[in-house]
């Protein structure tokens, strides 16, 4: 099955990616965009989605200052 | 005394350290990340550099190396661990130290040298130092931004935990954090790079007590 996990910064994180693509955007004609965040796409096939939690837990996220979510695509 | 110095695919800064520990005056020995033991050494470095390409988050991979597992228990039993730039890194992916490592607050890589004040002189790592002196000292990176939540950080400053802190800020790292060490102060994480001024060919020689001070918490002779 496939694994979709998106990773990002927890809020009140400096995201100085973020940020910095924020303050892009207006200088390309994209006015109005308040915040941008950026996070991390991860997808993976696994045989079983019993383990994926423990993945991110360990090793695609670092829980001190991200936040994950993850759900099975197909 | 023989200091340990390890290696992952990617470390750029092993042959500096291996060499700040020889000047030392102690025996350096290079620690492969495929090593099951830590071949006796006395103390550990873990050093600068791009451990696996700084794939997923700098230092997440590296942590699940071999060496790690005996690296994580002697630290864990008051051995003393110095982490360096990316060693640091992988000493917080590790959680032997609390908090993270954030992108700059410039978005830029930092190289330069930077003015930094040693703020905690009981460590092994740093007890050569005077309280309260100011170092000129090389930073290279680019998550050197260090964070941690509030109640982390009171903890820190209230213990005595911060052990080098910026006088010039070069990435937003909060309270002006550049270095810390854990609760039995034996593990030492640093953000600028002191083997890179071990040597007055380098231009100075700052650093070298870091690596002194660890021999004489040895009782070894300097």
């Amino acid at each position: 099955m496939k694994v979709r996990v998106l990773v990002r910064p927890k809020s009140g994180i400096l995201d100085p990616q973020g940020e910095a693509v924020r303050r892009a955007l207006p200088a390309l004609g994209f006015s109005g965009v308040k915040t941008v965040h950026i996070g991390r796409l991860v997808e993976m096939e696994v045989e079983s989605a019993d383990k994926v939690e423990g993945m991110c837990r360990r090793l695609l996220a670092n829980p001190t200052v991200e936040e994950y979510e993850w759900e099975v695509i197909s | 005394m023989r200091i340990g110095v390890t290696v992952f695919p990617g470390s750029n800064c092993d042959r500096d350290a291996l060499y700040a520990v020889e000047r030392a005056g102690a025996t350096p020995v290079e620690l492969w990340h495929a090593d099951a033991d830590l071949k006796g050494v006395d103390a550990v470095v873990v050093p600068g550099g791009f451990s696996y390409g700084d794939y997923l988050r700098p230092g997440a991979i590296a942590r699940f190396a071999k060496v790690m597992g005996p690296l994580e228990d002697f630290a864990r039993s008051g051995g003393p661990v110095l982490g360096v730039c990316n060693g640091f890194q992988v000493l917080l992916e590790a959680h032997l130290l609390p908090g993270a490592l954030l992108r700059n607050a410039s978005m830029r890589f930092v190289s330069r040298r930077v003015r930094a004040r040693v703020e905690a002189n009981d460590t092994p790592w740093t007890s050569l130092y005077e309280r309260g002196e100011e170092l000129t000292l090389p930073v290279a990176h680019n998550e050197g931004s260090y964070f941690a939540d509030e109640r982390t950080l009171r903890g820190l400053e209230e213990e005595g935990r911060v052990v080098l802190r910026y006088v010039e800020n070069p990435n937003g790292s909060v309270n002006d954090i550049a270095g810390i060490c854990d609760e039995g102060r034996s593990v030492v994480g640093l953000m600028p790079h002191p083997e890179r001024v071990s040597d007055p060919a380098l231009g100075s020689e700052a650093g070298l007590k870091v690596f002194e001070s660890v021999l004489r918490f040895a009782g070894a002779k300097v």
